[in-house]
């Protein structure tokens, strides 16, 4: 018994650091999605090329190959990245383009006669995005931006590949250690599913906060 | 007579190939109250679009207090206004919406203290407590915390006046303000309107399909068809002496809907 609270003391450490992948790769998300989202929506040519090439680049490519890139290509380029770093770059860089496409359409969805109540307000555009739209948008963006951050949970998994100790990486120490891998991975199954139910919790209950009052809004 | 507070000078609107305005031309005095009345289609609502900024103009110029809105002067010459001329003359302009427009995700109160906190400068406590002076007026300061989505159509309404007084615009346009109100809501909206019309010197352009109201609370009315003025007047001519025949028309289809003109 002794040998496996020693095992389990491992699978919790790299369920330590999936969290810390998790937290900050979704922070980097958020930021990567609002900038690009919004920069699609830009009235300058370059803006918006710069936006989508971003989008349909990390979109279009795998997260392995990104990963690989940020952890064994940058440093030829004079850029290294400890393993976490890397990780959390990909990770959120990937999800963040997901993020991006969310917060357009979000955007988009508030209606025209919001834009004109601006304007007849004299609002800039900046006063109206930032105090009319984006609180009106922010909580249709939720629900997907929940499933985003329960995919780049799941994806935290792929970062075992440049060594980093995550939970899964942690698994694979244990099964190779002990040759059980019923236990480990029955645990870290069970660790996945209650990191993921905490950001599914999470998000709905700020979405129930941030709608109070707003029934009827989205009619 | 003054300097007019609105020029409108052979201006022309078009949508493709739908022309909404016609080299339509007149005036409007500083504190005037107006009427525009006439089918659905003839151009009134775009009109205050226009004036609002809220669409540009095929042809033509509007001078605001004698500046140019849709232009402004560059090495001598008039060149398409950039943003923040824009800003400058809407500062001058307010307007009321038919279906309210108001901020679904705030209460009544800081959607009447948005803007002048935001465009003015004012101290949100400034604010504040000149919003609760408009929301006495419209009827509204037992609902200031409340959201919009907990108001009736009339109550909604009387917010967004409020909300476009706390502007102090020179000029207020009303575009259809109870049309998309129930019957038995109309009137405390337009209580609202007759009260801002005796108690300010605000110059008043209002599209409208309230005939009786019209004609109680205009100066002058412009009878409105295909993109041109048909016929104008004080109220009295036009409703009860119309000279031409699409005027008559008109309000021959009206009184027979059984409104009261």
């Amino acid at each position: 018994m002794d040998q496996w609270s020693g095992y389990m003391q491992l699978i919790l450490q790299g369920a330590l650091t999936t969290a810390q992948l998790t937290v900050l790769g979704c922070a980097l998300a958020l930021v990567v999605a609002f900038i690009a989202g919004l920069g699609r929506l830009s009235r300058s040519f370059l803006v918006r090329a710069a936006a989508t090439a971003y989008i349909e680049f990390f979109r279009g490519t795998s997260i392995f190959v990104q990963l690989f890139w940020a952890y064994f290509v940058l440093p030829l380029l004079g850029i290294s990245l400890t393993p976490l770093q890397a990780g959390i770059l990909a990770l959120g860089l990937n999800v963040g383009a997901y993020g991006a496409e969310v917060v357009r359409g979000a955007v988009q969805s508030v209606g025209r006669e919001q834009y004109e109540a601006c304007i007849a307000l004299n609002l800039t555009r900046w006063q109206c995005l930032r105090h009319v739209i984006l609180p009106q948008a922010f909580v249709l963006m939720l629900p997907t931006f929940g499933n985003n951050a329960i995919e780049l949970l799941k994806g935290t998994a792929v970062v075992s590949l440049i060594s980093l100790a995550d939970l899964t990486f942690q698994a694979q120490v244990v099964r190779a250690q002990t040759g059980s891998t019923m236990v480990p991975f029955l645990t870290i199954l069970v660790l996945y599913f209650v990191m993921a139910s905490v950001i599914s919790f999470g998000v709905r209950g700020l979405e129930r906060r941030l709608t109070r009052g707003l029934d009827g809004m989205r009619s | 007579m003054s300097a007019p507070i609105i020029e409108i000078d052979r201006i022309s609107k078009s949508f493709g190939a739908l022309r909404v305005l016609d080299e339509l031309s007149f005036t409007v005095q500083p504190g005037e109250k107006l009427a525009l009345i006439g089918p659905s289609g003839s151009g009134k609502t775009t009109i205050l679009r226009i004036l609002m900024t809220l669409e540009t103009i095929s042809s033509g110029h509007i001078r605001i207090d004698g500046e140019e809105l849709f232009h402004m002067p560059k090495d001598g010459r008039l060149v398409p206004a950039d943003e923040r001329h824009l800003h400058r003359m809407r500062s001058k302009i307010g307007m009321v919406f038919q279906l309210f427009n108001l901020f679904p995700h705030k209460c009544v109160l800081d959607n009447v203290t948005l803007a002048p906190i935001l465009t003015k400068g004012v101290s949100k406590a400034d604010a504040e407590r000149e919003a609760m002076r408009l929301l006495e007026m419209v009827g509204m300061a037992d609902k200031a915390r409340a959201m919009p989505a907990e108001l009736s159509g009339g109550q909604k309404q009387r917010a967004a006046i409020a909300r476009a007084l706390a502007l102090q615009p020179r000029i207020m346009l009303f575009d259809e303000v109870t049309s998309a109100l129930d019957p038995e809501l109309v009137e405390e909206v337009l209580n609202v309107m007759r009260r801002l019309g005796e108690e300010t010197d605000m110059t008043m352009l209002l599209v409208t399909h309230e005939m009786s109201f019209a004609h109680d609370f205009a100066d002058r009315v412009l009878f409105f068809d295909r993109g041109r003025i048909v016929e104008e007047g004080p109220p009295d001519q036009i409703f009860r002496n119309p000279k031409q025949e699409r005027t008559q028309a008109f309000l021959k289809k009206i009184i027979a809907a059984g409104q009261r003109v």
